[in-house]
């Protein structure tokens, strides 16, 4: 029902030949996903200090983590952006998605292609692309004022930042999150459709009553990678900072942060408790939807 | 890139899988109607999606000077496209070809070594009973939850004591794991491959390792191109990860080349090259959208496969 469930596993005898296929991503698995987050938790006891060394200090650092108010700003802003920019974007997905498999759209393949396009553009170009649009100088916001004689707001003040970059992380994955939607709809058996046109149902009841209950389980798994995502926001703030360095500072998200407090501060161990922190949250927060989402209607 | 789309669409209907699975409902008496509201309203979404390319590939064609003084959406009087491409390629001794080369190393390795990696282990985990295998489940699924960027210090610590920062093997190696790929696979493999035909396979005296090149790999081949495409683009636009691992201007791949550029405006007496920035990008994004509209038929049809759950 879900695709968080694995495929039921075709019964043979056990045997260990299965190893030999899978035993290269296991160890290459180890190598970075296990061995890194040991070492991030190890890391994460310690302190180090330029007078004493490297001493162990137990919870401390997570203690610091929890009173850190530039980290739970950054928290905090991330909340408001999942909370805003991810409803916007799978509202449109589905949408579109809904639009598209209803087969009343003309040029459908057309759409469906085109509106997946910006997944295939990176973060970077996405970001510098719309950064540069977003500017007053080579920028259609300054084109806009140019020809209207306006002066618009500037997309990368304090105040819209964070708006600018919902709507590029919209852009980039509005495509992606449809397509996923897209193809749950397209394996909804066709008999429920006819049966409720025999019984009179309109297309709006199609929708609520069939086709939104039968592709839960991908608004679910969108839900989630989203969720994740918005947490882990780094690229496009980062790379936007050098369009906006007063807007965007370098503890604008708790990715940023522990970024900036590693590579910039030197601070390896509290920058690995911050992650971690950050981890255990997102981990939370994508188990509570989960457990929402499988919950409803169930 | 507009004729692009065209003529895929023209052509691809007839050959592609997908049409014909549809075709019995379009035949149906009582179809639903083609809307134009529907596709007007629809089309807004299209026109959001496709303007930041269609600026783009304006820019692109625009002197520095073009660019300050023509509006966006439209050409300016002189057309420097090939100008443009010129000067990023030859521009600091040609480093956007090093970071081009670059890119398609991480790419052909790194994502060629996911794709396989994920085919082996979607293959075991849909067709053999094996000691471990709920662990396995457990573990890869619980790390997928964790994130990336939680795991990035302490990596680049570790390959930094194993000298491995500031190599290409720094941007290769974790590229190397797709857990989606291989869940994807796992799926497609337990559709696609008949237990039966590997049986078959058996008693006629084939090894395991032949069984699986010979009969399995070619049923596996639509899965195979999505999660090809998948980590294709996950490696072709990874940005974080070689941001912290390198330093070297030289194995930068693109995104961190462009990045470069841009950062350059902003260092004191660095020089300002917008056009350059945009042409780049247009440069960088370029093969991975011809990459998805020629394999449409490929990874749609994968995808759709991965989907279907009862």
């Amino acid at each position: 029902m879900t695709t968080l469930q694995p495929p039921v596993a075709v019964r043979r005898r056990r045997s260990w030949t299965g190893w030999g296929f899978i035993g290269p991503f296991v160890l290459v698995f180890a190598l970075v996903f296990l061995a890194p987050l040991a070492y991030s938790v190890y890391l994460s006891l310690f302190r180090t200090q330029l007078i004493g060394g490297t001493t162990f200090v137990g919870l401390d650092n997570y203690q610091q983590a929890l009173q850190d108010s530039q980290f739970w700003e950054g928290v905090a802003r991330v909340g408001l952006f999942l909370l805003i920019q991810v409803p916007i974007m799978l509202g449109i997905a589905l949408l579109v998605a809904l639009a598209i498999d209803s087969g009343r759209l003309y040029g459908k393949d057309f759409f469906r292609i085109t509106v997946f396009l910006p997944y295939a553009v990176p973060a970077v170009v996405a970001t510098l692309m719309w950064g540069f649009m977003y500017g007053t100088r080579y920028g259609l916001v300054g084109d806009l004022d140019d020809a209207l004689g306006t002066k618009l707001p500037d997309p990368l003040s304090a105040d819209l930042v964070l708006a600018s970059i919902g709507n590029i992380v919209t852009w980039e994955f509005v495509g992606y999150n449809m397509l996923i939607f897209f193809a749950a709809l397209r394996v909804v058996p066709h008999s429920l459709y006819e049966a409720a046109e025999i019984d009179g149902a309109g297309q709006w009841r199609v929708i609520t009553a069939i086709k939104l209950p039968a592709i839960r389980g991908a608004l679910v798994i969108a839900t989630i990678f989203s969720v994740i995502g918005s947490f882990q926001l780094f690229n496009e703030p980062a790379i936007l900072q050098k369009l906006a360095p007063n807007a965007i500072t370098t503890d604008y998200t708790p990715n940023f942060y522990t970024y900036s407090l590693s590579f910039a501060g030197q601070q390896q161990n509290y920058s690995a408790t911050v992650a971690i922190v950050m981890g255990v949250i997102t981990m939370i927060v994508a188990y509570v939807v989960q457990l929402r989402g499988m919950r409803k209607g169930a | 890139m507009t004729t692009t789309t065209g003529s895929v669409r023209n052509t691809a209907p007839p050959k592609s899988p997908a049409p014909r699975l549809r075709s019995p409902r379009a035949a149906r008496p009582g179809r639903p109607r083609r809307s134009v509201l529907l596709t007007v309203l629809t089309g807004v979404v299209l026109v959001y999606s496709l303007l930041p390319l269609v600026w783009l590939l304006i820019s692109a064609t625009k002197s520095q000077q073009g660019l300050a003084r023509s509006f966006g959406l439209w050409f300016d009087r002189d057309f420097d496209l090939w100008h443009n491409i010129g000067t990023t390629f030859t521009y600091q001794d040609g480093v956007f070809g090093r970071w081009l080369l670059n890119t398609l190393l991480y790419v052909v390795v790194g994502a060629g070594g996911a794709t396989f990696l994920a085919v082996l282990g979607g293959y075991a985990l849909a067709k053999f009973a094996f000691p471990g295998k709920r662990a396995v489940f457990a573990v890869v699924i619980g790390a997928v939850a964790v994130p990336g960027t939680a795991l990035a210090v302490p990596t680049f610590l570790m390959f930094s004591k194993m000298g491995l920062t500031d190599t290409p093997w720094a941007v290769i190696i974790p590229s190397l794991i797709s857990p989606f790929g291989l869940y994807l696979m796992w799926v497609f493999a337990t559709e696609a491959i008949p237990t039966e035909l590997m049986e078959a396979a058996r008693i006629d005296g084939a090894s395991e390792l032949r069984t699986f090149f010979q009969v399995a790999l070619p049923l596996l081949a639509p899965g195979t191109v999505t999660v090809l495409l998948f980590t294709m683009v996950a490696t072709w636009n990874n940005y974080f990860l070689p941001l912290i691992m390198l330093k070297d201007p030289d194995w930068y791949p693109l995104t961190l080349g462009l990045d470069s550029w841009n950062k350059q405006a902003q260092t004191a007496g660095g020089e300002a090259i917008p056009h350059l920035v945009l042409t780049g990008s247009l440069l960088t994004i370029v093969p991975l959208i011809a990459a998805f509209l020629l394999l449409q038929k490929y990874w749609q049809s994968g995808l759709s496969a991965g989907s279907v759950k009862e």
